[in-house]
């Protein structure tokens, strides 16, 4: 196993500022994560597990203390280096799949890649190999519109995965999904973690995050349990 | 990476046909107003400045001065003080290349059953190299004719038509004032003056035949004008001061009366002409680029919509990694292929229309490949100055805020 973690969080704080003045929504969070975990968030509304997945997404950055993603300090980084780890380091997943909807899947999957500056031919090679992974081979010429929920999730977790990330960071994944459809996505991000997929999912469903094998609770901006996933989330599913 | 987002481009366009279309309908009518405006501005000035050519370059016309008889005073022209002498001298000033006396009158010529009214001008064979006219069939008159006061006549092209049809007049008799005149020749087709008289529309006689034996009662050994050529455009004004000297000198004007005679610049004239042509050239280009800018600003519009619309599709594609260079760049390629199909179909419709007014109107119009060009790259600009805005504002979003945009 490699020794770096993927995800060093240092005393991380995040401070808004709003008219009723500031609101300290991250009060220091210290995290690690080592390549090959399958980590779960949770944490009730407002305790600050979206902004920490934004900033772990690069979408966002700390105000305060230390974010190392796969040895990069995010903090000292600009913009065009944020949006290459976006691209390269970091595979996201949706609650909203945000699939766009003028574009095949195949083309959906492969856009990371235009970003990434890889030739047309291997982008749409790469594309399908993802695509048949997660079991969507034969829809490649499919419009997100005419295939279901779950579907959807799919293509966007083959194109979270289609620039081979150090990391998958989930926000929400099953959240529009049934509770059928859920477990195999779920089932989906654990065959992923069990050929070494990094994978970080934020959820409030306890079922959801028993598929995970580490459990980080976050209350009031702090992280509030970090430990193995407690017995009783299991017996829930 | 480029044909990607160019493809993307297209297909975004694709994705809201009818509102693109009617965003490059602006476009459309701008660069097809440009390109037609400017062959029509194209055009006339071409028929003007032919019709300057034809009049023949650095021309001076010298006229004789009004008369007051009794308290009548009569415009200039009238008095009967410019001699055939004064031409010759005229003609031996430095700086002139040819000067020719006239005496114009109207008269009506007839050949066998055939009879046309028209301008009979008395004058020299110097006349030729005055106009810069060149003979079509035949030759001029030449100075023994002008001595002799012979009964000799050159047609111009109109007449030819209304006397003659298809026969060759050259050796034939015609009659004027009941006078008969061998035609000796026929001159080039000449085409209308700036005022649209019909330049082919006159005869030529030597001017001392028309002195004596067709407008003689009047006036007794004096012409009307003179013409008079100088030898370069930088030469004229110093030319203009010699005649008015020399004439001066000539006529015996006491320092302080008035001249009996007046100089005017025809080539001035001419410029006048040209250049209020040219000026209503600009002006139609102007007025229609102005329609230029409003198609660019149409755009500009539709890309601010574009860019709100679709800020979720922005904050996606940042957090699968579009740099904000890779967002400004989507926009900016989307105004530009907007603009620049636009100014295709604009092109084809400013060139038909052009090709259009050309056949259906008088005005013959020229289609420049500069207005071509022109069009293309002011609409070029036009897209990316006005898609610029648009496309900044989409790269500046924060990743975070579009991604939650709904």
């Amino acid at each position: 196993m490699a020794s770096t973690p993927v995800i060093t969080c240092r005393g991380v704080v995040k401070d808004y500022l709003t008219d009723a003045g500031t609101i300290n929504v991250l009060r220091g969070i210290d995290l690690t994560v080592m390549p090959g975990e399958f980590v779960a968030i949770m944490g009730p509304s407002g305790s600050g597990k979206s902004t920490l997945m934004n900033i772990l997404g690069c979408l966002d950055v700390p105000t305060g203390g230390q974010y190392v993603l796969a040895g990069a300090d995010v903090g000292t980084l600009a913009e065009p280096a944020l949006a290459r780890l976006r691209n390269q380091t970091i595979g996201f997943v949706f609650q909203g799949f945000n699939l766009l909807g003028r574009a095949t899947l195949e083309d959906n999957v492969a856009l990371p890649l235009v970003y990434a500056r890889v030739p047309a031919q291997e982008r749409r090679a790469r594309a399908r190999d993802v695509l048949a992974k997660v079991g969507l081979g034969d829809l490649s010429r499919s419009f997100p519109n005419k295939i279901s929920g779950g579907q959807q999730q799919r293509v966007a977790i083959a194109r979270a995965l289609v620039t081979s990330p150090a990391l998958v960071l989930a926000d929400e994944p099953t959240g529009n999904l049934d509770t059928h459809t859920s477990m195999e996505i779920m089932e989906l991000f654990a065959a992923l973690n069990r050929d070494g997929m990094t994978v970080v999912v934020v959820t409030h469903e306890p079922d959801v995050a028993a598929w995970a094998h580490r459990l980080v609770q976050l209350r009031d901006g702090v992280v509030h349990y970090d430990g193995p996933v407690p017995e009783q989330f299991r017996k829930a599913s | 990476m480029i044909f990607a987002m160019l493809r993307e481009a297209f297909a975004a366009m694709a994705a809201n046909r009818m509102r693109a279309a009617l965003t490059m309908l602006g476009m459309v009518i701008g660069v097809a107003a440009v390109i037609l405006m400017l062959a029509i501005g194209r055009g006339v000035e071409d028929s003007v400045s032919k019709s300057i050519a034809s009049m023949g370059s650095n021309l001076f016309i010298v006229l004789s001065g009004s008369s007051a008889q009794g308290g009548l005073r009569l415009g200039s022209g009238n008095a009967p003080t410019l001699t055939i002498d004064d031409a010759s001298a005229i003609a031996e000033l430095p700086g002139v290349v040819a000067s020719a006396p006239t005496l114009p009158g109207g008269a009506q010529v007839v050949y066998g059953s055939a009879n046309w009214g028209t301008q009979v001008n008395g004058t020299t064979p110097d006349y030729i190299d005055v106009s810069s006219w060149g003979v079509a069939s035949g030759a001029i008159f030449d100075d023994s004719d002008v001595r002799g006061a012979t009964r000799v006549a050159m047609l111009g092209q109109t007449v030819v038509d209304n006397l003659f049809g298809a026969e060759d007049p050259v050796g034939k008799t015609i009659r004027i004032k009941n006078a008969s005149f061998v035609v000796v020749g026929v001159m080039n087709k000449r085409g209308q003056s700036l005022d649209g008289r019909d330049q082919d529309d006159t005869v030529l006689v030597p001017v001392t035949t028309a002195q004596r034996k067709l407008f003689g009662a009047q006036f007794q050994g004096t012409v009307r004008f003179i013409s008079v050529k100088a030898e370069s455009e930088a030469a004229m004004p110093r030319v203009e001061d010699e005649i008015n000297a020399l004439l001066t000198e000539r006529h015996r004007i006491r320092p302080g009366a008035d001249a009996d005679f007046t100089v005017r610049n025809l080539t001035a004239i001419a410029e006048t002409a040209a250049q209020a042509t040219r000026l209503m050239a600009l002006l139609l280009g102007a007025i229609a680029s102005i329609s230029l800018v409003v198609g660019g600003i149409g755009i500009m519009n539709i890309m601010l919509v574009s860019v709100t619309e679709r800020t979720r599709e922005i904050g996606i594609r940042m957090a699968i990694g579009a740099a904000r260079t890779h967002i400004l760049w989507q926009f900016l390629l989307e105004s530009i292929v907007l603009s620049l199909v636009g100014c295709l179909i604009g092109v084809g419709i400013g060139v038909l229309g052009a090709y259009a007014v050309s056949h259906t109107t008088e005005v013959a119009t020229i289609v420049s490949p500069m207005s071509i060009v022109l069009g293309f790259s002011v609409a070029a600009g036009i897209g990316v100055f006005f898609g610029f805005y648009p496309a900044r504002k989409a790269s500046l979003l924060q990743p975070i805020e579009a991604l939650r945009f709904q």
